[in-house]
């Protein structure tokens, strides 16, 4: 039973709404608006918003000059490795935890959570001399190795909590059908935690892509991903609004429409279940 | 039931899991311990020798100390009411029936995705530059002398920018929340009469408060780490005006090259971290028993 609603309601609701959505996003859009401006026009006074001389030279700018593909390249070998080493220790994990559980099995998940709530300081110098010791510092491997103990269990607990969904009886009658561990892994499981898993490799890409603790600290040219890309343009000479601007959308433009696809996954995946 | 051939198996297939996280967690962090107790510099090398507690009480005991401790409680504290505050009278703003529902929630949920990096320089640069920043210009068209942010109030301007980064992840976890409360629940109530305020403070805000305590919990645990903003914007001034306790390890290791001081931080830093989590854990431990 849909409860009525006026219009003129209605249309006040929308008006507040868009108000407040569109200032959110109004950095954001000022960003992007920037990066096709000429820095002349970027700083210019008045600012203005939509009526300057379109422009893409920032972007090529940007391109040419800098390394910028050299830094893609480290964000999404660092995201998306960490994200599919993460995905082959937990899986496993996840599946034995939800399907096989065990008297422990509660506390092994809370303390792997609580591993999660370890301040980065309390072990930023071991690992960094661990890391200037054995030459990972500012390597792609180590970081990825990194990005991965860091995120295993978001990992392990997104996907614990969507196996827990699947009906355990399908695996039961697998099994009395005569089928092995593995086989039932490989036919029953796979296809119906698949977008579980989906969900967990997208939220989990987005947060190594936009980490930003250790990717300052471990890295300096190399290595360096985008979030140490545009740290660098910090300094006082990088101040040029339309190229940083550039550099900016760049950098958030695939994460931000990953991001807007998992909506959902990130609330369950970010309160570890507790809100779905 | 489960055989103890696939009991073992299990084991064998957590065992990785387990272990990495193990390693991880015990194997730097008694190092972490360890180096707290010694005096040990990188600049020199070699001369590493056991100080007992000296380290803490020189951590403790420094006025950047009190001065870092005072602005990551002001830091978390302050984002804490903007977000939860806000996050609150958002999602019940975005619950109501409205058009362009889904483009409002893409638009307001965006800034979770930006890396803080970019978050932190857009600021920075575009909105609070006193010279060139957009709050600059807007200050001089209305006539009043543009205001230096970032060097007059730099807790307060991170904070903002902080908030907005966090604003999104808030608002996001309580819509889904409200949007969960049983809606036949609600008509139920409301044909037994109930009337709106008694439907919103019986049936919304119990059910809200759970996600808002979900909220904090899990905001506070990332809000004790902010880095990048700091660094990027203030460097944690001027002077230690906007140092948390994060940044001032790592100023005190990285940078200083003090590895017993920046140690014994570390660890103040942990134990602050786990009065925090020892709440957390507790919450969605009940939460797994439901």
């Amino acid at each position: 039973m849909a409860r009525a609603v006026t219009t003129r309601r209605k249309a006040v609701v929308t008006a507040c709404a868009w108000a407040i959505g569109l200032t959110i996003f109004f950095p954001i859009l000022w960003t992007v608006l920037t990066s096709f401006k000429t820095e002349a026009q970027a700083i210019a006074d008045p600012p203005t918003l939509l009526f300057f001389q379109w422009t893409t030279e920032n972007y090529s700018e940007v391109l040419e000059r800098s390394n910028y593909f050299r830094h893609f390249a480290n964000s999404v070998i660092i995201s998306v490795g960490s994200t599919i080493l993460g995905l082959i220790i937990a899986i496993p994990a996840a599946w034995s935890m939800a399907f096989v559980p065990a008297k422990r099995t509660k506390d092994v998940l809370m303390w792997m959570l609580s591993t999660k709530m370890l301040p980065p300081v309390g072990v930023l110098i071991p690992i960094y001399l661990i890391f200037r010791d054995t030459g990972l510092l500012d390597s792609r491997i180590g970081l990825v190795v990194v990005m991965t103990l860091i995120n295993l269990p978001i990992i392990v607990w997104m996907l614990f909590t969507y196996f827990k969904e699947i009906p355990g009886e399908i695996l039961e009658a697998a099994r009395m059908d005569g089928a092995t561990l593995w086989s039932e892994i490989l036919y029953v499981l796979t296809p119906m935690a698949v977008p579980g898993i989906a969900s967990t490799m997208l939220l989990n890409i987005i947060l190594a892509w936009n980490e930003a603790f250790w990717t300052l600290n471990l890295t300096t040219t190399n290595a360096a991903p985008l979030t140490a890309f545009i740290a660098s343009y910090s300094s006082p000479e990088g101040l040029f609004y339309a190229k940083l601007s550039a550099a900016s959308a760049m950098a958030i433009a695939p994460i931000l429409i990953m991001g807007w696809f998992s909506q959902k996954q990130l609330v369950r995946g970010l309160t570890f279940g507790a809100v779905k | 039931m489960a055989t103890a051939h696939s009991r073992t198996a299990a084991r064998l297939m957590i065992s990785p899991a387990v272990l990495l996280l193990l390693a991880w967690m015990i194997v730097p962090l008694s190092m972490t311990i360890y180096f707290s107790f010694l005096s040990y510099n990188l600049l020199s090398p070699g001369t590493e020798e056991f100080i007992g507690l000296l380290n803490y009480e020189y951590f403790l005991t420094d006025p950047a100390f009190f001065a870092a401790l005072g602005n990551t409680l002001l830091l978390v504290g302050g984002v804490l009411v903007i977000t939860t505050v806000g996050g609150v009278l958002l999602a019940l703003l975005l619950d109501q029936p409205m058009w362009g529902q889904g483009i409002v929630r893409i638009l307001v949920i965006a800034p979770f995705f930006v890396m803080p990096t970019v978050s932190a320089l857009v600021w920075k640069n575009m909105f609070m530059n006193p010279v060139s920043g957009l709050f600059a210009y807007g200050a001089s068209a209305i006539g009043i002398e543009p205001f230096d942010f970032l060097a007059h109030a730099p807790l307060f301007s991170i904070i903002v920018i902080v908030a907005w980064q966090w604003l999104p992840f808030a608002t996001l976890i309580l819509l889904t929340a409200l949007q969960s409360l049983d809606s036949e629940q609600l008509e139920a109530a409301e044909m037994d009469g109930a009337s709106k305020i008694s439907r919103f403070f019986y049936m919304v805000v119990p059910h809200l408060s759970r996600a808002v305590t979900v909220v904090i919990l899990i905001q506070t645990i990332f809000l004790l780490s902010v880095f990048a903003e700091i660094l990027v914007t203030t460097n944690g001034g001027p002077g230690t005006a906007s140092t948390n306790i994060t940044f001032l390890v790592y100023a005190q290791s990285l940078l200083q090259f003090d590895v017993g001081g920046g140690s014994a931080g570390g660890i103040v830093a942990v134990i602050l971290a786990n009065i925090v989590a020892i709440f957390l854990l507790r919450m969605i431990g009940k939460n797994l028993e439901a």
